[in-house]
């Protein structure tokens, strides 16, 4: 799938027809200590679009995508699902567009202490009343909907363990499950490989992929490793210090480019720690480069 | 490496109070007190050996308890000693509840925070046997007053146990909760009861326990239940029924610990 062609092809042909799943205009966020996390962001997905948002700690990340089901109250923009302003919402209204909104976490988030398939089943909670979900009575079609899901995410023989007994990875997949579970429109996916190990982070990107295209949904992710991201995820946003300064295919990150979302003036002087963002997998060189540009004014000081 | 010139140098480790005379002052200083303080204790030898007779007539008791004499007196005591015990930490349980997840900050609004830690605040301000007297004072001898002291103390010791684990849960579970557009209660019961509950459980069994020994203590101020029954046995030195009583008591503390124990590891 090609980001661009498709952007192009959607302008030309189906101008209207396909109205875009989330757009965001000049989202700000001032935070109450005063910093601005988020200045003037705006983006635009349209279904089926899969977006890899890359930028250094402290860039915005997490609190764009969390302005985006309201976890953080945004302090200015809108952001428009469908054809809702979700930055106007409060109570019922907000439950109900949550329930369109599904989020996968970094450290997993799932309730420990309950079993797999009620984790699952919170999926739900949106969609019922407060007695069905406290006598854990969802309805029937809610319950096979989940097996279902833990079938496709290969958890079926893990329903009634409870969620502090799997591994990293199967936890994953279970978060993958409750998001999935809301039958949203839209996944925001926050760091969901950070803290896997990378085959088992290849495996749940893969399979985040794969549920993605096969029900269209359109999803952010948020993702540090760049090499992740580059092999998985067809269009990339570059955030830094709460400004887009990148979105484009993945084809595009070149050295040029990631200096400019991670770049810090004093590295771009040596060609080698370039080289060295490209291929941001890799765990040593970034830092190795860093510190090789390091000496001189240490031992000035 | 050791590349060092000039003298080896020294390293000690810092000092609370760094001149050598001020903290050898302040240590005589304390030293002189607590000579001085022990000395103003008066210590009466007559009394004490009297004591230690009534002393050893109460151990004699302990050898030969009596449970039969005064069984009446202390099957009654131990009747409203239990009841009061489940009844204070039931209520106390149920109004705690409230006021737990008022007074947690991750939770509740400011205002209602500081309402509910007041609230907690008030409830442990005095010791049980102050609660008592005033209690006893207001309503009279009997197990009503012993009721309420032990709701009281309920209420003050579970809300505030409860609110400071609310604050220490995983606020990353109440977000995903929230995010699955779950309602305030919805969030309550899965990302917050979930956590807390087995906590709950076993400061509960606990609370239980702790009011079953109170009990026994605020009797003796007026407020019922198997104190009073202790409380009599003693004015009428009748050490054996007394001791009967305390190997009771023992008994029942000892099965309470057990028990919350037990439900605490069934809980984990």
């Amino acid at each position: 799938m090609n980001w661009p062609a498709r952007r192009f092809c959607r302008a030309v042909f189906y101008d209207g027809a396909e109205p875009d799943v989330l757009t965001i205009t000049n989202l700000e966020k001032r935070y109450k200590a005063g910093d601005r996390a988020l200045k003037g962001v705006s983006m635009t997905l349209a279904p089926g679009d899969i977006v890899g948002l890359i930028g250094p700690s402290g860039a915005g990340k997490s609190t764009l995508i969390r302005c985006v089901n309201r976890l953080v109250d945004p302090t200015a923009g809108s952001i428009r699902l469908g054809d809702i302003d979700l930055t106007t919402l409060d109570g019922q209204a907000l439950r109900k567009a949550r329930r369109r909104i599904g989020m996968i976490f970094q450290e997993y988030a799932l309730v420990e202490r309950l079993t797999v398939m009620e984790n699952v089943l919170s999926g739900r909670l949106g969609y019922v009343g407060f007695w069905q979900s406290w006598f854990r009575r969802f309805p029937e079609a809610d319950i096979q909907r989940a097996f279902s899901l833990l079938e496709r995410v290969g958890l079926i023989d893990h329903v009634d363990k409870r969620a502090d007994a799997l591994s990293g990875g199967q936890r994953q997949r279970v978060g993958i499950a409750r998001a999935l579970a809301q039958d949203p429109e839209l996944l925001l996916i926050d760091e969901p490989t950070a803290s896997l190990d990378p085959k088992t982070s290849r495996q749940v990107m893969r399979l985040i992929l794969e549920l993605c295209t096969e029900r269209k949904l359109a999803a952010i992710v948020n993702i540090h490793d760049v090499a992740l991201a580059q092999m998985f995820l067809p269009r990339i946003v570059g955030l830094r210090a709460g400004e887009i300064v990148y979105d484009g295919p993945a084809s595009g990150l070149n050295a040029e480019v990631l200096t400019r979302i991670y770049g810090e003036e004093d590295w771009t002087k040596t060609s080698n720690s370039q080289s060295d963002d490209l291929d941001d997998g890799s765990l040593a060189s970034p830092g190795a480069s860093g510190l090789a540009a390091m000496p001189v004014p240490v031992a000035g000081t | 490496m050791t590349a060092t010139t000039g003298p080896a140098r020294i390293w000690k480790r810092p000092r609370l109070v760094e001149q050598t005379w001020l903290r050898w002052a302040i240590i005589l200083a304390v030293l002189l007190y607590l000579g001085l303080a022990f000395g103003s204790i008066d210590v009466n030898w007559t009394r004490v050996s009297e004591g230690l007779v009534r002393a050893a007539r109460l151990f004699s008791g302990f050898l030969q308890p009596d449970f039969t004499s005064r069984w009446g007196d202390i099957q009654q005591g131990l009747i409203e000693s239990l009841t009061m015990t489940v009844c204070a930490t039931v209520f106390g349980l149920v109004l705690a509840l409230p006021i737990g997840l008022g007074a947690a900050r991750n939770i509740a609004p400011l205002w209602l925070y500081g309402l509910c830690r007041a609230i907690i605040a008030l409830a442990r301000a005095f010791q049980e046997i102050i609660v008592a007297i005033l209690f006893v004072a207001m309503f009279g001898f009997g197990t009503f007053a012993g009721f309420l002291t032990l709701s009281v103390s309920t209420i003050g010791f579970l809300s505030k146990l409860i609110a400071d684990d609310i604050e220490e849960i995983d606020p990353a579970q109440v977000e995903a909760i929230r995010a699955t557009g779950g309602g305030f209660w919805q969030v309550m019961d899965y990302a917050v009861a979930s956590q807390v509950m087995p906590r709950f459980v076993g400061l509960t069994a606990y609370k239980v326990d702790i009011n079953f020994r109170e009990s026994s203590v605020i009797g003796i101020v007026g407020a019922g239940g198997i104190g009073a029954t202790l409380n009599t046995a003693l004015d009428r030195y009748e050490f054996d029924s007394a001791a009967a009583i305390l190997l009771i008591i023992i008994g029942i503390v000892m099965l309470c610990e057990y028990a919350s124990g037990w439900i605490r590891k069934a809980m984990a």
